[in-house]
């Protein structure tokens, strides 16, 4: 029975090994865990889930596995809570909600489809879908409240806190695909932090000459280091106004990780796509404008090109002479950020748009072609991606 | 020898906790306890240490504490002084061998509860040095050329605030247990374990108070368990009256001695105006 839950857990993408699986099977064997389903429950977890981030993970892959299995413990999982929705629902929804609710065809096919609905969200999760959970399901999300907000065991009976701990999924918003805050960013960005040793060896390395010198028996022995330098260098191309004003507080956390991360970081502002031209302050951007041929100039091959933007606009935006929005562009974006990735050859997009809905928009699957497939969603996991697309 | 451990007099441990704590004991192995700052990971090493009655190590990690300190340290500069004022005993090497927090843990003649505490503060490299001493609880000293064992395997009690992240390799060995922020009625005992003559009426309020205040969207730090208790304890030191913890009332609805809680000076400003608005739509 434990063999296949420790599969399912891999394929669901919780990171267990086989030491993790032993250590499980000699807790159960010092009798850790007294047959019962919760303290089964928190013990494999507390085993094999290392990172809360695989949590929700873990949660889905125990009910999944575990499901109509439960009556194998001493516990009490009759009661599936459907009347708790419903008393739930009674309290939040008002009158008129309420009856839109019956037009449905009641509570009983509500909760139905709810089940449903969050079946289909882990298979698709398993699928590799990364943005579940952020959204609430339509319907009823329309009724102010949605799966992820259903709380069960509020009311403190101890029967309903047992029955299955692991269906609250209340770790769903640790989860890597969701929250991306400035520490997290920064986590992320760190990654990509390589420091080396550059240059000629200037620094007295008083540690080092104190140990030779001690070790030499006390004859003075100096020791000298090259200064130490963050290796990497960024230069960032921002997307701002128009569809990007949702996602400017994602962007801001974005910017401000990146520039205390890196000591030489260069950004830059542009509207929908690049041009012949981009600009440093976005107050002054129609009379402040550096061109673009000069930053390619300016900066070496060394630098790493971070585009972020939603790349949602017209397509002829990119493919026509023309075609921006603000002014008449000479030659077509698509020249412009091939030229820019010649540049460049260290190049990702991050888009902050939901990656399933990318196929959807011609403008980012024209996007993505140009460059080279390298667009990575603006998530945790994204970031990670992109930073080992950047090496 | 081993005891169970279920939370002590003045610390609430939920299920999932005292079985994570409990595992680690039983098999030997390090607990990795990850949480939102001031939930009580580093108390937690304190109150297992207590409450089995064992010695407690601290070892807290900077960003420059190497994994070798923890072991131990050669201190050549001393040696290099007494070798210019010719001592005696720079000739034994073993003089300038200074034990390391770990080493003072293996020694102890009882199994001890050994803390090392914000794991992520240090190099990404530190855990990777730590594995083999971990793991087999032993580690070689190349001056004076010795072995040194656990007496007791250590209760090994590491804490993280998710600064960095920490190598699968290292992950392995460990139990894992990330404390959740409390609900409700978790923090209902939490704050009675502290303040058992708190009127039920106060604490209600004030954790009313609280759990609002915590909602305030796009908070920078959200005020956590031990702002919450310092709070509580200004609250009873002014003797302020519950009725004025009440925050539907348009014109108090600042909660008072809010500095407890927030903590930086943006959130301070942000939820001054939000209040502010409030009031106006009133």
């Amino acid at each position: 029975m434990l063999i296949p839950f420790f599969f399912k857990l891999r394929e669901a993408g919780v990171p267990v090994s086989i030491t993790e699986f032993l250590a499980l099977l000699e807790a159960l064997e010092a009798r850790l865990a007294n047959a019962s389903a919760e303290d089964f429950y928190y013990l494999s977890r507390a085993c094999m889930v290392k990172d809360e981030r695989h949590f929700d993970r873990f949660d889905r892959a125990f009910a999944a596995h575990f499901k109509g299995a439960e009556e194998l413990f001493d516990s009490m999982m009759k009661q599936i809570p459907e009347d708790w929705l419903r008393r739930m629902g009674e309290r939040n929804l008002s009158d008129e909600e309420k009856a839109k609710i019956e037009a449905l065809g009641g509570w009983d096919k509500l909760i139905e489809t709810l089940k449903k609905r969050l079946e289909e969200q882990k298979e698709r999760h398993e699928g590799g879908n990364k943005w579940i959970g952020t959204r609430g399901t339509s319907p009823f999300g329309a009724y102010g409240y949605n799966p992820e907000g259903i709380r069960i065991g509020q009311d403190g009976s101890r029967n309903r806190r047992a029955v299955k701990v692991w269906d609250q999924r209340e770790y769903q918003n640790l989860a890597d695909n969701v929250e991306l805050g400035t520490r997290n960013i920064k986590v992320a960005l760190r990654k990509l932090r390589k420091f080396a040793r550059e240059g000629v060896a200037d620094h007295l390395d008083l540690d080092d000459t104190i140990s030779s010198t001690a070790r030499n028996a006390g004859l003075l022995d100096l020791k000298f280091v090259p200064e130490r330098h963050n290796a990497i260098k960024i230069l960032l191309f921002l997307d701002v106004g128009g569809s990007m004003d949702d996602h400017v507080k994602v962007c801001e956390e974005l910017f401000s990780a990146a520039r205390t991360e890196f000591k030489h970081l260069e950004y830059f502002y542009f509207h929908n796509f690049v041009y012949e031209s981009v600009w440093k302050d976005n107050r002054r951007r129609h009379r402040e404008k550096t061109s673009t041929m000069d930053v390619m100039r300016t900066y070496g091959h060394d630098y790493k090109l971070i585009f972020v933007g939603d790349a949602t606009m017209s397509p002829y935006e990119i493919v026509q002479p023309g075609g921006s929005v603000e002014h008449w562009n000479e030659e077509a974006g698509a020249v412009w950020i091939k030229r820019l990735l010649k540049t460049w050859p260290h190049h990702v997009w991050l888009n902050p748009e939901p990656q399933q809905r990318w196929e959807y928009t011609p403008s980012v699957q024209i996007t993505r072609e140009l460059v080279e497939d390298r667009m990575f969603p603006l998530t945790l996991a994204g970031l990670d991606q992109a930073i080992k697309a950047l090496h | 020898m081993t005891s169970r451990f279920a939370g002590t007099d003045s610390y609430v441990a939920t299920e999932d906790l005292m079985m994570a704590v409990n595992a680690a004991v039983t098999l030997g192995r390090p607990l990795l306890v990850k949480g939102e700052p001031g939930t009580g990971k580093t108390q937690l090493a304190e109150e297992v240490a207590a409450s089995l009655q064992r010695p407690l190590y601290r070892w807290h990690i900077k960003s420059t504490t190497k994994a070798q300190q923890g072991l131990y340290e050669y201190d050549a500069v001393s040696r290099l002084r007494d070798s210019q004022l010719g001592e005696a005993k720079v000739h034994d090497i073993g003089n300038y061998i200074v034990k390391g927090r770990m080493w003072e843990a293996f020694e102890s003649d009882v199994q001890p509860v050994l803390l090392v505490d914000e794991i992520d503060k240090a190099d990404i490299e530190f855990p990777n040095d730590l594995l083999h001493e971990l793991d087999r609880m032993e580690f070689y000293v190349y001056e004076t050329r010795q072995w040194v064992k656990a007496h007791h395997r250590p209760i090994i009690i590491i804490t993280s605030n998710n600064e960095k992240e920490l190598p699968d390799a290292f992950l392995r060995r460990c139990f894992f247990h990330y404390i959740r922020f409390p609900d409700e009625a978790t923090m209902t005992r939490i704050v009675q374990v502290h303040y058992p003559t708190l009127k039920k009426e106060l604490l209600a309020e004030a954790l009313g108070a609280f759990f609002k205040l915590r909602e305030t969207p796009g908070l920078k730090k959200k005020p956590s368990t031990s702002e919450l208790l310092d709070w509580i304890k200004l609250i009873v030191a002014e003797d302020i009256p519950p009725e004025a913890l009440r925050t539907d009332d348009p014109k108090k609805s600042i909660p008072p001695l809010y500095g407890a809680l927030l903590k930086n000076e943006q959130d301070v400003h942000l939820f001054e105006q939000l209040v502010f608005l409030n009031r106006r739509r009133q």
